[in-house]
């Protein structure tokens, strides 16, 4: 997942679909991010690269939405709803991801497990 | 009879040595005298047999010296003392008798000759000029062109610049010399050559053409003799630059380490040959090592002799010789063999610590006890004082009662008390009393062992120097010479490092440039 200046990432994704819970007046998907091109990517736990600028996803409450969807802690998430994710800032996926108008949101999300799943897959 | 044997072990008594010895006072040099029938013979090699001249013994030993011809048992009866020790002592005599009488003969006479042929030189030098002035005034005097103004102009000159030259001459060369160096000083000697062919050329150049042909021209005459005190300046620079300048600044950084306990010092040099190096080596030696104290490194002899002493090798498979092999063996098998000498060595030092500790708590107490007993009576009150009025000494010995027996006892425990004579402790308190001094100040002297030069001389375990090198000592310093200055009984180890050509470069930083920025982690639920 480090990513090469200039270079179009690539990465392995699962297609998660979130429907998002109303709780009161509030639409909530389950989960909190992290991360940002305005963050400071040193201090990100989850990232193999620690340059990396992205969305993380840092907590999955239990039972909610998210978790119910197959979300994992620790997930970057590329893509929401078509949007890119991998250079926004913290506000901007925090926006993306609460429009009140949508009630579901497809994430594409990558982690370790699925770059080394197919590379298994493909040596067997 | 073998009861007096018993008590009687040991008497002193003239043998060869002690009687060339100069220091035949020395405690040190009791032998034995041994009857030459000996019965043991191992015991024989452990005793040292020596042949005394019938010359009166010292002490009573006329009874002794009957009992000896009857008594067969007088070996296993009298305390043996092994050899080894006693050989070691007259050994230790024999070298320092050698010594002194190296000292007193030979080498003053190579120090006065250079001295008396630079003197010669300068001499002959500094009266050049003049002669070279007054001897056409003396010998063809009316045959010179006058010369006025423009002559005694000169004079003057020549009058200053031999001043000049002759203060400068007493002030670089003219000095007591500190050290007696093993070979020559190159870049003297290679000066006062230098001046010597000068000096001889102007006077060859000057006979032939001036005394031979008689020259009438004063002036050229007088402006030669200025060229030549000219020249003597400009020698009297290089001089300069080339003894004392150009060592100035640190090329080399050498470290010395003595050979006994480990202790090192750097210190940085420059341009030196290796006797001139090592000159300043023991210069600051006297200066910052701690004082050799043999008696601390016993402990570490001990643990020394008890590793060697726990393995014998045997050889069982025949009378091959494989000595290399059984060292081998020894050193594997001790080795392997679980000693707990750390664990006595961790302990030991442990608990001599803290008796060092609590010894020094002790000395401080008493010694801040007794300064308390001190009053300095101030000018106005000397008329009319209550008491006896004592000068520093007497002050000192009154006081130094109370504290004498702590610092015996702290000197003893730190093994220091060979360096400290009660005189000398005397007056140290009274030099601390007359100058104010504090109970601490007073005994930073003791606490801690200090340089060699704080002590009397005949402590200093360390006068005679020798240089070990492996190259030439009037060649310069190289990075990774090694040399070794020995003495009797340690050695300092010389090792010389160049110090690394340094690169700097600059880099300007803008005042305004100095900018910060809060580091964000956010993390925000959705």
């Amino acid at each position: 997942m480090a990513f090469v200046p200039g270079q179009p990432v690539t990465a392995v994704v699962q297609r998660i679909e979130i429907h998002k819970l109303r709780q009161g007046d509030n639409l909530i998907l389950g989960f909190s991010i992290g991360g940002g091109i305005d963050q400071d990517p040193t201090q990100n736990p989850f990232s193999e690269d620690k340059t990396d600028k992205g969305i993380y996803v840092t907590r999955v409450t239990e039972g909610g939405p998210a978790e119910v969807a197959g979300l994992q802690i620790g997930d970057k998430i590329m893509q929401v709803n078509g949007w890119d994710m991998t250079m926004v800032t913290h506000d901007q996926a925090r926006k993306r991801l609460t429009k009140r108008n949508e009630e579901v949101v497809r994430l594409l999300v990558t982690r370790q497990s699925l770059q080394k799943a197919v590379q298994q897959s493909m040596l067997s | 009879m073998s009861a007096a044997m018993d008590t009687e072990s040991t008497y002193s008594g003239y043998s060869h040595y002690s009687g060339h010895s100069k220091k035949a006072h020395r405690q040190g040099s009791r032998d034995r005298h041994k009857s030459p029938r000996s019965k043991d013979g191992s015991r024989s090699e452990k005793s040292v047999t020596i042949q005394t001249p019938p010359a009166e013994p010292l002490l009573g030993n006329d009874t002794s010296r009957a009992e000896e011809g009857q008594d067969d048992n007088w070996g296993e009866t009298t305390t043996a003392i092994t050899g080894t020790s006693e050989h070691s002592i007259s050994q230790e005599d024999i070298a320092r008798i050698s010594k002194d009488l190296e000292d007193s003969v030979g080498l003053d006479c190579k120090r006065y000759l250079g001295l008396t042929v630079a003197a010669v030189l300068g001499l002959l030098v500094f009266l050049t000029p003049i002669a070279f002035i007054l001897l056409p005034q003396i010998l063809w005097r009316d045959d010179l062109e006058p010369c006025g103004t423009v002559c005694e102009g000169l004079f003057i000159s020549v009058a200053f610049k031999l001043l000049i030259l002759l203060i400068g001459t007493w002030a670089l060369f003219f000095r007591q010399p500190k050290a007696d160096l093993p070979r020559l000083f190159v870049f003297r000697a290679l000066l006062l050559v230098l001046i010597f062919l000068f000096v001889f050329s102007y006077w060859l150049f000057y006979g032939v053409r001036i005394l031979d042909l008689k020259d009438t021209n004063y002036q050229g005459i007088v402006q030669y003799a200025v060229s030549l005190v000219d020249a003597l300046l400009f020698i009297h620079y290089l001089a300069i630059v080339l003894l004392e300048l150009r060592q100035l600044q640190p090329m080399f950084t050498i470290k010395v380490v003595r050979s006994t306990d480990g202790e090192s010092r750097y210190y940085s040099l420059g341009h030196l040959s290796i006797q001139r190096a090592a000159l300043v080596v023991l210069e600051n030696y006297y200066r910052d090592f701690t004082v050799y104290n043999p008696a601390l490194l016993t402990a570490s002899k001990s643990r020394a002799a008890k590793h060697m002493a726990g393995l014998k090798v045997y050889n069982v498979d025949g009378p091959g010789n494989n000595a290399s092999g059984q060292s081998r063996a020894m050193i594997a098998a001790a080795a392997r063999r679980r000693d707990s000498s750390h664990n006595e060595l961790y302990y030991e030092e442990a608990d001599h610590e803290r008796r060092v500790k609590k010894r020094r708590a002790r000395l401080v107490v008493a010694v801040e006890e007794a300064f308390t007993h001190i009053k300095r009576l101030q000018a106005e009150e000397q008329q009319k004082a209550p008491g006896e009025m004592m000068d520093p000494r007497e002050a000192a010995q009154a006081i130094f009662p109370s504290m004498a027996r702590a610092l015996q006892k702290y000197l003893r425990t730190t093994r220091q008390q060979q360096y400290h004579s009660m005189e000398s402790i005397l007056q140290h308190l009274a030099f601390c009393i007359t100058n104010n001094m504090t109970p601490k100040a007073f005994l930073e002297r003791y606490l801690n062992p200090g340089p060699t030069l704080q002590y009397d001389r005949d402590r200093w375990f360390s006068k005679q120097w020798t240089l070990v090198s492996e190259e030439a000592v009037t060649s310069g310093l190289q990075d990774g010479v090694v040399f070794v200055l020995k003495c009797l009984d340690f050695s300092l180890v010389v090792n010389v490092k160049k110090i690394p050509f340094i690169k700097l470069s600059e880099e300007f930083i803008d005042p305004k440039c100095h900018k910060f920025v809060l580091r964000l982690q956010s993390e925000t639920s959705v």
